[in-house]
């Protein structure tokens, strides 16, 4: 009788998860299978369920739309302000870590403000700044604007990691004469990698998934991909099939990562408060 | 444990993540409060003046500006409830022992809304809720409702908003809990599920005091969040119909972007980074004690 019961709660429980898993995923299944289908289809009422898949749509926004040439900014954008938060970040975090000095306390509370900043406070000030000095529309003013978040990420992940370090090897290295820089970069760099590459997950993540400094900065040649999708919405038919096709391209590097850094999305998401 | 170093160590670990903050954070920002003075619009700039507190008085005097605010908090007080008691639900399933394949799996499928590009969320929703096209009306049909006009009506694109919100970052409130649920002594738990079968009593009188501190990021995040909300409501609606879902920072985006009114943006944004920096000491005053 127990074990009836108990074994009826386990398919309770396993119904529960699998519509948890459903609501999740269900978008990213219709997103997909929309981008699989023809103008046509797509504007079949009621929705299709069954039909037959073409690749059309994606050789369109790629070939005709420029897509290709949008996820290359994102792609470089994403890239360059990860690489340059993380340069610029460990040696912070390093210093936050372990070093004693004055004003800690307050240079810690300003980065984490960052976190809560939004990019909309910033954008027009950057807009004007970009016009005059010449830096709207390239990827330098994006990747720039991008260490808003990016380097917040970085410096609070990496501390935390610098600090899980035992303090004795530094100690150790000391003794043998070794510079600061010394033990950073061969002892507690090597060991901080865990620590460095999720941050680097993370801050590729958000930098990728950007929109409004983006929009605002970088009108043509520096489009990015999230704006490009915008643009679509812009005219009479809407191509719903190119759309999804676009949102797909978009959407499936970052999946990826996230998945990669799954463990530690929440952590990154909390700024490191829930662990 | 730390180490005593020279100024010149010292600046050359942190000197240069300080400059660039500065030069990307702060400057804008300095930027942003000098124009917040003057009368500045793109399309009039002849008639550029100091007008001295003028802007910060248009916005706390607009309509605009109060309605924007009212509805991101009209936004915050019905999606983020419902997060918290579906998270809530997801995570103490997930905390169950046994079942761990599917419960990785669920994991997983978690993780992919909060990560999904926000714009990318916008168009979705275009398409899933189209009146005539969208598969949410399609299933309205399988029990019986008829089609409704959720993108073109102003109560149903708020709902809309609502739940797209919903779906992107329950997932999120529930990883959060979770993480809460783990900080739980399993020696505690036990004993209490020996006192009592009711998973509601444990959840009540054990659980809940060490799910505190999850609860209270989780609302002052989701509270800077909603703030932020601008990609979604944007891909989706532009703010509209009307001005139904225009939210603080769809606002402030009008005004800069599509009324070319530089001074009125920066004092909208000047007023924002207040409210920010505030919730921001409230976090950090909250999470990060062992800073010293």
């Amino acid at each position: 009788m127990a074990a009836a019961s108990r074994t009826q709660s386990r398919w309770g429980e396993i119904a529960l998860l699998c519509a948890i898993c459903l609501f999740c995923v269900f978008p990213f299944y219709w997103m997909v299978t929309t981008s699989l289908k023809t103008q046509v289809v797509a504007l079949q009422s009621p929705p299709a369920w069954l039909f037959t898949p073409t690749l059309q749509n994606y050789i369109d926004v790629l070939v005709e739309d420029r897509m290709g040439f949008a996820l290359m900014n994102s792609m470089i954008v994403s890239v360059s302000t990860t690489a340059l938060a993380v340069c610029l970040g460990c040696p912070a975090a390093y210093a936050l870590a372990r070093f004693e000095f004055r004003g800690k306390t307050d240079l810690w509370f300003w980065f984490i403000t960052n976190r809560f900043v939004s990019p909309v406070v910033l954008a027009f000030p950057v807009f004007m700044i970009a016009r005059e000095t010449g830096l709207r529309d390239t990827h330098i003013a994006l990747i720039l604007m991008y260490l808003t978040f990016t380097l917040p990420i970085v410096i609070w992940i990496c501390t935390d990691q610098f600090r899980s370090i035992p303090y004795d090897l530094d100690e150790a290295a000391q003794l043998e004469g070794a510079s600061q820089w010394r033990i950073f970069r061969s002892i507690c760099l090597p060991l901080a990698m865990p620590g460095v590459a999720v941050s680097a997950i993370l801050s590729f993540i958000f930098a990728w998934n950007e929109l409004l400094f983006a929009y605002i900065l970088a009108p043509k040649a520096a489009k990015t991909a999230p704006a490009m999708a915008v643009t679509f919405m812009e005219g009479y038919s809407v191509p719903y099939g190119k759309i999804m096709a676009t949102s797909t391209l978009i959407v499936i590097p970052v999946l990826i990562f996230a998945l990669l850094a799954s463990k530690h999305l929440v952590r990154g998401l909390t700024m490191g408060a829930v662990k | 444990m730390s180490t005593r170093v020279n100024r010149r160590t010292l600046l050359a670990f942190l000197g240069p993540s300080v400059f660039a903050l500065l030069a990307v954070g702060v400057v804008p920002l300095a930027y942003a409060v000098w124009k917040s003075f003057y009368y500045f619009n793109l399309t009039k700039l002849s008639r550029s003046e100091f007008i001295g507190l003028d802007n910060y008085a248009t916005v706390l005097t607009s309509g605009a500006f109060w309605g924007a605010m009212g509805r991101t908090a009209m936004l915050f007080i019905t999606a983020v409830p419902i997060q918290i008691a579906i998270g809530l639900c997801i995570a103490l399933v997930l905390h169950r022992p046994g079942l761990t394949l599917f419960k990785t799996l669920t994991r997983l499928a978690l993780v992919l809304p909060m990560a999904t590009t926000y714009a990318v969320v916008g168009l979705l929703a275009q398409v899933m809720m189209n009146q005539k096209y969208g598969v949410f009306n399609q299933m309205f049909g399988w029990i019986g409702i008829d089609p409704i006009n959720i993108i073109g009506d102003p109560t149903n694109a708020f709902i809309g908003v609502v739940f797209w919100d919903i779906w992107q970052w329950t997932p999120f409130v529930a990883l959060v809990l979770l993480a809460g649920l783990t900080t739980v002594p399993p020696e505690i738990e036990e004993a209490a599920r020996l006192e009592t079968k009711s998973n509601w009593i444990v959840l009540r009188h054990v659980q809940l005091p060490f799910l505190i501190p999850s609860l209270v990021a989780v609302l002052i995040l989701r509270t800077a969040d909603t703030l932020k909300l601008f990609d979604m409501p944007f891909t989706m609606t532009r703010g509209g119909p009307g001005n139904a879902t225009e939210f603080i920072a769809v606002l402030i985006e009008r005004i800069g972007n599509r009324q070319f009114d530089i001074g009125l943006a920066a004092a909208h944004a000047i007023i924002m980074l207040a409210i920010t920096v505030v919730l921001a000491r409230i976090y950090i005053s909250l999470f990060y004690k062992d800073v010293r």
